[in-house]
């Protein structure tokens, strides 16, 4: 590997294992997340997606491989060098995480007062303008409890975006929006990515949305990484299980049907 | 030898826990420092344990004091010995009753409100969205919690006792016809400092335990609707029978 791929990839993943109880997550997976990008890691419930983005801000630690986010080890980092490195990154969680006891205002602001020693005029500035960018800069004084799904979402987003990272994970920040919420969390995941000049990690399994934002996805299933390309390449792949996931056919490499034993003999018991 | 078995399994469970709830409580003390130099995340945790338990606490202790009044003066006027009714209700509350029914009482109305909210905090990933944003949860969670239900529970115990003797009281002095006089001044007669510190030193063993247990039960919930429920209970029962054991051990060694 020459010098050159090192600083042009963000995060480089390599022969990671992981197991939850008995069961298998990553059996051996290798990933490179180039910056500047948006790379999407889909693959079917169940897959691992969230657990890998858990391997990558170092919240869950790797039975076996290398996690090497901008040239750190992140499974070996002491708790204050892993701390450091999370103040570069971002993540916008699935139900949005917003804290419960603090209003909108405060939500955003909670990274830079807790990490930042800032005068209050200049995080009032910061969360206005994140604020005004996902267009939420009029609910400052709600609360979590009074926002719709998509409004939440927007607000984690801002959050996530406050302390201006490098690095901006989204976990399923599709799932559960209306129309109008999926475009334009869409349209700001791509907005910030190259305004900001970010990296940005999504993991979806909305196949149609990936497809219009992702410059890269990598489909995740059974620990491994099956395919990788751009979301053309993918829509053309000959794998059966790009396929069955691209064209969301209910069955096929992954089956509909959960293990059970012969449907014959369960319905007609031991006689 | 089944019994046996499960008898042992459920001795080392609770040894388990025990051990893991003093290692939890290290890691507690050991960001206790930088959490005392935010005390305003503290005095709000205060407000909710302390100020919110108020009312319950202070009606119970009224009731307390007036059972304790009634009780009180029909045991000692059997003895015609009525004038010392003070002194009784006083050092029964302050040294016993007074930090064993507050913690009680704070264990059902603030302990399960910190382990349930701790416990929906995990659940919706709020623990988990402060660790990506490089905020330690225990020390901005469940320190100034642990803190605020220390703080609370010796001023609650300090209330509970003022009101409890004045509803012992209302119940001697206004309806039982006990002289006044009498019942304050016997009353500073042989309740004695020590006496006053011995339900001090509890009311502050039981804040730790109170409090220790909730933010524990919390914030090793499973990220469940039934793990958080059963957080809640475990928080009531595990802090009842702590608090009645600690008590057991501290009149032991003080008197």
């Amino acid at each position: 590997m020459n010098t050159e791929t090192v600083t042009n990839n963000l995060i480089e993943i390599h022969g990671l294992r992981f197991n939850r109880g008995r069961r298998m997550i990553f059996d051996g997976l290798d990933l490179v997340i180039p910056r500047g990008q948006i790379t999407a890691i889909m693959g079917p419930s169940g897959s691992g997606k969230t657990t890998l983005l858990r391997m990558i801000t170092g919240q869950l630690r790797p039975a076996a491989g290398s996690v090497c986010v901008d040239g750190e080890q992140v499974p070996t980092l002491k708790l204050k060098d892993l701390y450091s490195l999370r103040r570069r990154m971002g993540m916008l969680f699935q139900n949005g995480a917003l804290l419960t006891d603090l209003n909108v205002f405060e939500n955003v602001a909670f990274p830079l007062r807790e990490n930042t020693r800032l005068p209050d005029t200049l995080i009032r500035h910061i969360v206005l303008t994140k604020l005004h960018a996902v267009g939420l800069r009029g609910a400052v004084a709600l609360a979590p409890s009074e926002l719709s799904g998509g409004m939440a979402r927007r607000v984690a987003l801002a959050r996530a975006m406050v302390m201006d990272p490098e690095l901006l994970l989204y976990d399923e920040p599709f799932s559960g929006l209306d129309p109008i919420s999926r475009g334009m969390v869409l349209r700001l995941i791509r907005t910030t990515n190259d305004l900001l000049g970010l990296t940005s990690v999504v993991v979806s399994h909305d196949v149609e949305e990936v497809s219009q934002i992702a410059d890269q996805v990598h489909v995740i299933a059974d620990g491994k990484v099956t395919a990788s390309g751009s979301p053309a390449a993918l829509a053309n792949s000959q794998s059966a299980l790009v396929r069955q996931f691209m064209t969301g056919a209910p069955d096929g490499p992954v089956a509909f049907h959960y293990p059970a034993p012969d449907y014959r003999e369960d319905l007609l018991g031991e006689s | 030898m089944e019994f046996l078995h499960s008898v042992f399994a459920g001795l080392l469970q609770s040894l388990r826990k025990l051990g893991a709830t003093i290692l939890f409580f290290v890691e507690i003390l050991r960001r206790c420092p930088a959490a005392l130099a935010r005390p305003r995340l503290i005095s709000r945790q205060v407000s909710d344990s302390g100020v919110l338990s108020l009312v319950i606490i202070m009606t119970s202790g009224f009731f307390v004091g007036m059972v304790l009044g009634l009780q009180g003066y029909d045991s000692l006027s059997r003895l015609r010995q009525e004038n010392i009714l003070g002194a009784g209700v006083a050092l029964t509350l302050l040294k016993e009753l007074g930090p064993v029914v507050t913690a009680l009482l704070f264990a059902g109305r603030a302990g399960t409100a910190l382990a349930s909210e701790i416990g929906l905090m995990r659940a919706t990933d709020q623990l988990s969205a402060m660790e990506v944003m490089a905020v330690d949860p225990i020390q901005r969670v469940v320190v100034p919690r642990f803190l605020g239900g220390l703080i609370s529970l010796p001023l609650l115990t300090t209330i509970f006792n003022a009101i409890g003797i004045l509803g012992a009281w209302f119940i001697g002095v206004s309806i039982k016809g006990v002289n006044n006089g009498e019942f304050w001044s016997q009353m500073q007669q042989y309740v004695e400092p020590s006496d006053i510190w011995e339900g001090v030193w509890k009311s502050v063993a039981f804040g730790v335990a109170a409090s220790l247990i909730a933010v524990y039960e919390g914030y090793h919930a499973p990220p469940t609707a039934e793990g958080v429920g059963l957080a809640t209970t475990r928080t009531v029962v595990t802090t009842s029978i702590t608090v009645l054991i600690l008590d057991y051990l501290i009149t032991a060694f003080l008197l």
